[in-house]
């Protein structure tokens, strides 16, 4: 169905060219909303949504759009984006949408966002743009779940809500760890991920 | 000791190049030259000799730590038989702390130094001594009764995150020993500050006497009491507070065995006395001022008695002073130390939240130690310029 070219498009963002740990775009809601896996899901799901759709329209409009004022152009559209997901999830999941809080509105000034309609968006078509917006939200999403994963499963001891590590486990003295549960630490496990990538990609380490 | 040398020679070429053990040649490396003064000499460039090489130095610091753990142990029994209630003798209190503090010992030196080997054998690198301190200070500042999975967590999150990702011994950023404090400090706050943790035995209340309290002199003192009691609620005089028979960390509460230590290190020219002394004068110039404008019993504390209590004394004399982290120019060590000395109180005090500012004084100020010393050398750089330059013009 994708031809190679088209299938690259959708998968290199995922690991060679993943906007959080090769382009480090994106860091601070990767810290922010990766304390449970529910809502990292969601965000994920969020970003990927308003990537592709944003990616579409600015391509679309890439041929009419001034050169001057076209920041302002792909703010509208990216803005109109997000606030349809923000306006749905307090429809229909009200709680994740609280959790997220502020982070929703924020993917506007996500760097990832801007940074694929500045690069692809307004020099490419909107097919090939729509695969370049879903690639670079699920390489997105990609990190913040394996982040939000051991998080949530370290920082208290639960995976989607249900727990995982069992009461015996506390009862002979093991304890959650606290620091897990603090942005810093999402900022060492991406670290983490980083490192073991470039470890088997040898061709990402800069020199 | 020719009988070692021999079978040290014999097996030697089983580890060289082409040998069977070649894969573990940094291993034996490491242990020859622990034992022996190596025989490897520089090949080309100048260089200085000097009869004291990286793993002397760090053999000279951890005998300088000697006091402070033989006292440890010491105060570990004695804490607890004072809140147990019971009268003991000497011995029965060494032989408890013993018991305590050996497996905290234990388990810090076997993660580090298994990890430190393992790193060493990955990248083929020579086995580095770095971890000989870091391994004997990390069970000094932690509560006798930590869990020794936790230790050895944290242990393993401060030599890999805090040391090997930057490169290894010589290369870090932070302090190890204070990494893996901090670790424990926010990963497991429950085990690591309040009132139960720092009397052995008290956590899982064996035989606790009613109404005996294990709260630190610095939580008594956030908490707001006038003035310093122990346990039983009689008052605590400064000599037991030099001496160090009072709750804490099993190696920080005697500053007397921290003083000796601070002698070795000075003597023997290992520790800076630059950083010693501006940490002093940082932290007491620091508590004056608050003194002066104490509004809070925490605030009223004497300015002598914050260099007795918590970590202060420890932290000046054998963390602040580590040369990889601290700052590497003459006069940036003043300043080094000197913000460590005024912030560590500074924390200490206004901040209830975090009893002890130490650790977090000199990890903040570790960090900065690199600005700090490229002020200094810049700073330098212009002055010369400009003296050059006045120079040409007259």
């Amino acid at each position: 169905m994708l031809s190679g070219k088209h299938l690259k498009l959708l998968t290199d963002p995922i690991n060679k060219n993943n906007p959080i740990t090769v382009q480090v775009l994106g860091i601070c809601s990767a810290l922010a909303v990766t304390v449970k896996l529910e809502p990292a899901v969601v965000m994920s799901l969020s970003v990927i949504f308003v990537m592709s759709m944003s990616n579409v329209v600015i391509s679309l409009l890439r041929n009419t759009i001034p050169k001057r004022i076209r920041i302002i152009v792909q703010l509208v559209v990216v803005a109109a984006l997000v606030i349809i997901v923000d306006q749905f999830l307090k429809a229909y999941v009200f709680d994740v949408s609280k959790q997220l809080s502020v982070f929703v509105g924020l993917i506007i000034t996500n760097c990832i966002i801007m940074g694929r309609l500045e690069a692809f968006a307004l020099a490419n078509s909107p097919g090939k743009s729509f695969l370049d917006g879903v690639g670079n939200g699920a390489g997105y999403g990609a990190i913040l779940i394996i982040v939000a994963f051991f998080r949530e499963l370290f920082g208290s001891g639960t995976i989607w809500n249900i727990q995982v590590i069992p009461q015996s486990f506390y009862d002979i003295g093991y304890a959650n760890n606290g620091l897990m549960i603090l942005p810093p630490m999402a900022l060492v496990v991406v670290g983490i991920i980083i490192w073991v990538q470039r470890a088997r990609n040898r061709e990402l380490i800069e020199e | 000791m020719k009988f070692l040398r021999k079978r040290i020679d014999k097996i030697k070429p089983h580890f060289e190049e082409g040998g069977r053990f070649y894969f573990l040649h940094s291993v034996f490396d490491g242990f020859e030259t622990f034992l022996y003064v190596p025989d490897h000499v520089t090949k080309k460039g100048a260089h200085i000799r000097d009869a004291i090489d990286m793993k002397r130095t760090m053999i000279i610091v951890v005998a300088a730590l000697a006091p402070a753990i033989l006292f440890g142990i010491y105060n570990t029994g004695l804490q607890h038989f004072i809140a147990t209630g019971q009268e003991q003798d000497f011995w029965p209190m060494i032989v408890y702390g013993l018991m305590k503090v050996i497996p905290l010992i234990a388990v810090s030196y076997i993660v580090g130094l298994g990890i430190e080997f393992a790193f060493a054998q990955i990248r083929k690198h020579e086995i580095n001594e770095g971890f000989l301190v870091s391994g004997m200070l990390i069970p000094l500042i932690v509560p006798a009764d930590t869990p020794l999975w936790m230790l050895a967590l944290a242990t393993a999150f401060a030599v890999i995150i805090g040391k090997e990702v930057f490169g290894g011994t010589g290369m870090n950023i932070l302090n190890p020993a204070l990494t893996a404090r901090a670790f424990l400090f926010f990963a497991y706050p429950s085990w690591m500050s309040g009132d139960k943790v720092w009397v052995s035995g008290m956590m899982n209340g064996e035989g606790i006497i009613d109404g005996y309290s294990g709260a630190t002199l610095l939580a008594q003192s956030a908490a707001g009491a006038g003035e310093f009691v122990n346990g039983l609620g009689e008052k605590i005089g400064h000599m037991e507070m030099f001496i160090g028979t009072i709750p804490g960390s099993v190696g920080e509460t005697s500053v007397l065995a921290i003083l000796i230590g601070a002698i070795i290190l000075l003597v023997s020219g290992i520790g800076s006395w630059r950083i010693m002394l501006s940490t002093l004068v940082g932290g007491v110039l620091m508590g004056l001022l608050l003194n002066a404008f104490a509004v809070n019993p925490a605030m009223e504390v004497p300015w002598f008695e914050h260099l007795m209590i918590g970590g202060f004394a420890f932290g000046l004399v054998f963390m602040a002073t580590d040369p990889v982290t601290a700052a590497q120019t003459n006069r940036g060590k003043y300043i080094y130390g000197f913000l460590i000395g005024f912030l560590a109180i500074l924390i200490r005090v206004l901040n209830p939240a975090y009893p002890e500012g130490m650790m977090l004084a000199i990890l903040l100020m570790n960090v900065f130690a690199p600005l700090i010393d490229h002020m200094v050398v810049q700073q330098n750089i212009k002055k010369r310029l400009k003296r050059s330059v006045s120079s040409v013009k007259s």
